[in-house]
């Protein structure tokens, strides 16, 4: 019956979708163990050709911000729009920049 | 914060479209909802391989038996992403599965209909994924991530499952008078079922506003079937076949095709299990899980054994 | 007449993935877990869509014949029916119209599904074949056949791997997985010796250079599944006679009940585009 016995793990799936891209999450699984994630992970999220290469870490490893938090931890770096390229005003004729 | 100011900022949040996520704070009854709605999407999603599935052996053609074998997989797939979704507001796939097990949790009552001709895996790709669809492409902007990401990814999916029924009743419909009678019996069988898709009028569907304003809902009952009723009634005409529902007019006051009356009776029947499929489509889903049961079990003890065997 | 080898040793390999990927197909929706139902399909789609470029493949060669000769081809009365209204033939019409006497597969790919170690048994053993006689096929001097080894090559690559891993945990899983896993392992291995036997046709097939000599697989086949069933912790399985007949067209009862299945609609409603 459903509940007397351990449910697989959950997985997070990562995928990179092509060559010089990061990995993205994609979504989630259930795998017995890590190997048997990344098979399950092809198979169910790379059928239409997404990916090229796949990560998978176990959800309970996820550590997350502290939504409560976000104010504090995600503000600040509103105002500090120098760090943006588009920032900087420079002439048209400048090129390869 | 307080209960009260969690509250203001979550319908805040929720009134400006932004997104709810798993650590997000949220009312009980909100996160109820929507592991309601998303475990029963997903058990429909899985239920709902089985009509289909029969028909994968005896598919009439090479290609057509590739095609509906990939469009089931998909299914099982977005019963995968939905479960999934649900997961992130704390209840497991197991616990869910449970539910559908001992019918707790409700499925999609179309798929507790038989499928009893070729044709029927025409009219269940064009008309049931063409509701589903319309059910399905506002949801892409629900109010909670998961959920919402989850919907992209299936809707994408989605849309060579309806093209893939099209086609085939385009072909029986554009084929011999035999082809042709197929087609229309099976429009005929799944016209009724395909609209209660879209579940009970709007006057008495309970849940409906308050999902409205949580936008875990975004268009009413009502207005999803006119609008499938509209777009498909166009469909039926350029397939050359009849209209299933003799009362369907189109009426300029409302700018909207009028149809008969559904037959309410029945589908409260069907949801309360006393639909023609109903036992054997959980029968099957019951047996599938219990078979598999010794197969989980080595997998995650080798697992184990693995796991010490690494650390030894 | 070399076209006819090639047509006949064509559907030899046609029939086989097609039997296999029908058998896994049943098995859509009642898996032991989501993620294991799709894989398991994405087999199955592999293996029609080689069934399918094999059976196109063959339509191509009997469309090229001549009319004589095509009409010596097949018992099959629509079959025949088409050939002598001069249509042309296509991989539906193979597929669909020829009787399980005509059809040429090994009987390892017709056996039931089983359980799930039965299923994996079965893979385990026909996917290990294929690999190594896809590989050898590289060398085809038909450029199609070797084409679609090398396409084929990358999925059963993937295949082999899936099931060896599913022996691998039956094996060393529980007791009863264990139980079962070997259990399969012994049901099935008598149906492994007719794959490397040759019969008249691939012997004919292999000395005008499109086919692969089967029998010098098998001792790499045997080593390999060793390696995989002694990391499973199972015992080897053992046999004492062989079961053959499949590739000559001698089946086991199965076969009957999978065309009459797969093959109803063509049936009931003859020449008709779905
Ligand atoms: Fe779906
Ligand atoms: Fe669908």
């Amino acid at each position: 019956m459903s509940n007397e016995h351990k449910e697989w793990p959950l997985w997070e799936v990562f995928i990179r979708s092509k060559a010089g891209l990061d990995h993205k999450h994609a979504g989630s699984l259930h795998a017995a163990d890590a190997q048997m994630a990344i098979e399950n992970a092809r198979d169910v999220y790379t059928r239409r050709m997404e990916g090229i290469s796949i990560w998978v870490v176990e959800s309970k490893h996820i550590h997350a911000s502290n939504p409560e938090e976000a104010d504090a931890f995600f503000d600040p770096a509103q105002d500090k729009i120098y760090r943006h390229p588009t920032f900087y005003n420079l002439p048209d004729e400048l090129k390869h920049m | 914060m307080t209960q009260v100011s969690f509250e203001a900022s979550f319908q805040k949040k929720i009134d400006e479209e932004i997104m709810i996520e798993p650590q997000d704070y949220m009312p009980d009854e909100y996160r109820k909802t929507l592991i309601r709605q998303i475990s029963q999407h997903a058990h429909s999603e899985i239920v709902g391989m089985l009509p289909e599935a029969n028909w994968i052996t005896r598919a009439p053609s090479l290609r057509r038996k590739a095609v509906l074998l990939a469009k089931v997989q998909d299914e099982g797939g977005h019963g995968l992403y939905l479960y999934s979704a649900a997961e992130t507001l704390g209840i497991t796939r197991d616990q869910m599965l449970h539910q559908l097990h001992t019918g707790v949790a409700k499925y999609s009552s179309i798929f507790n209909y038989p499928t009893i001709t070729w044709a029927d895996m025409g009219a269940i790709g064009w008309l049931v994924d063409g509701a589903a669809i319309m059910n399905q492409v506002p949801l892409c902007r629900t109010s909670y991530g998961p959920y919402a990401r989850a919907m992209v990814r299936v809707c994408k999916e989605e849309s060579f499952h309806q093209r893939q029924g099209f086609e085939i009743m385009l072909n029986l419909s554009k084929g011999t008078p035999v082809q042709k009678q197929m087609a229309q019996d099976a429009l005929n069988r799944w016209w009724a079922p395909a609209l209660m898709m879209f579940g009970p009028l709007d006057a008495v569907s309970p849940n409906t506003a308050k999902s409205m304003e949580w936008r875990i809902k975004r268009f009413t009952n009502d207005e999803l079937r006119q609008r499938f009723i509209d777009v498909t009634v166009d469909q039926i005409r350029l397939l050359g076949l009849a209209l299933p529902d003799e009362n369907i007019k189109w009426n300029e006051e409302r700018g909207h095709y009028d149809s008969s009356e559904l037959n309410w009776d029945e589908f409260w029947n069907v949801v309360k299990g006393n639909g023609p499929c109903n036992k054997e489509r959980l029968a099957t889903r019951v047996k599938a899980w219990e078979d598999g049961a010794w197969v989980r079990e080595a997998a995650s003890a080798y697992a184990e054994k693995r796991k010490t065997k690494k650390a030894a | 007449m070399s076209s006819v080898t090639t047509l006949k040793y064509t559907l030899q390999l046609a029939d086989n993935v097609l039997i296999m990927g029908q058998r896994l197909a049943a098995l859509c929706g009642k898996g032991p877990i989501l993620e294991q139902d799709i894989a398991l399909t994405n087999i199955s789609l592999d293996q029609i869509g080689q069934a399918r470029s094999l059976y196109q493949y063959a339509a191509t060669i009997v469309n090229n014949m001549s009319v004589a000769d095509k009409a010596q081809l097949f018992n099959a009365p629509l079959l025949q029916e088409k050939i002598n209204n001069k249509l042309s033939i296509t991989e539906d019409d193979l597929a669909y119209l020829r009787d399980a006497w005509d059809y040429r597969n090994c009987l390892l790919v017709e056996q039931e599904n089983g359980d799930w170690a039965y299923t994996v048994a079965r893979s385990f053993f026909f996917d290990r074949f294929q690999y190594l006689l896809y590989t050898a096929m590289l060398k085809s001097t038909d450029s199609t056949l070797a084409a679609i080894a090398e396409k084929s090559l990358k999925e059963v690559q993937y295949h082999i791997k899936w099931a060896s891993e599913w022996v691998i945990r039956l094996g060393d899983g529980t007791d009863i997985s264990k139980e079962k896993m070997q259990q399969a392992l012994q049901a099935r291995w008598e149906y492994t010796g007719e794959m490397f036997t040759m019969n008249e046709l691939e012997k004919e097939a292999y000395n005008i250079g499109i086919g692969v000599d089967v029998s010098q697989l098998q001792q790499t086949y045997q080593q390999q599944i060793e390696t995989i069933v002694q990391e499973a912790g199972l015992q080897m399985p053992t046999a004492a006679w062989m079961q053959t007949g499949g590739k000559n067209g001698v089946h086991t009862e199965h076969l009957g009940y999978i065309l009459a299945e797969m093959q109803y609609l063509q049936r009931a409603y003859p020449n008709m585009e779905w």
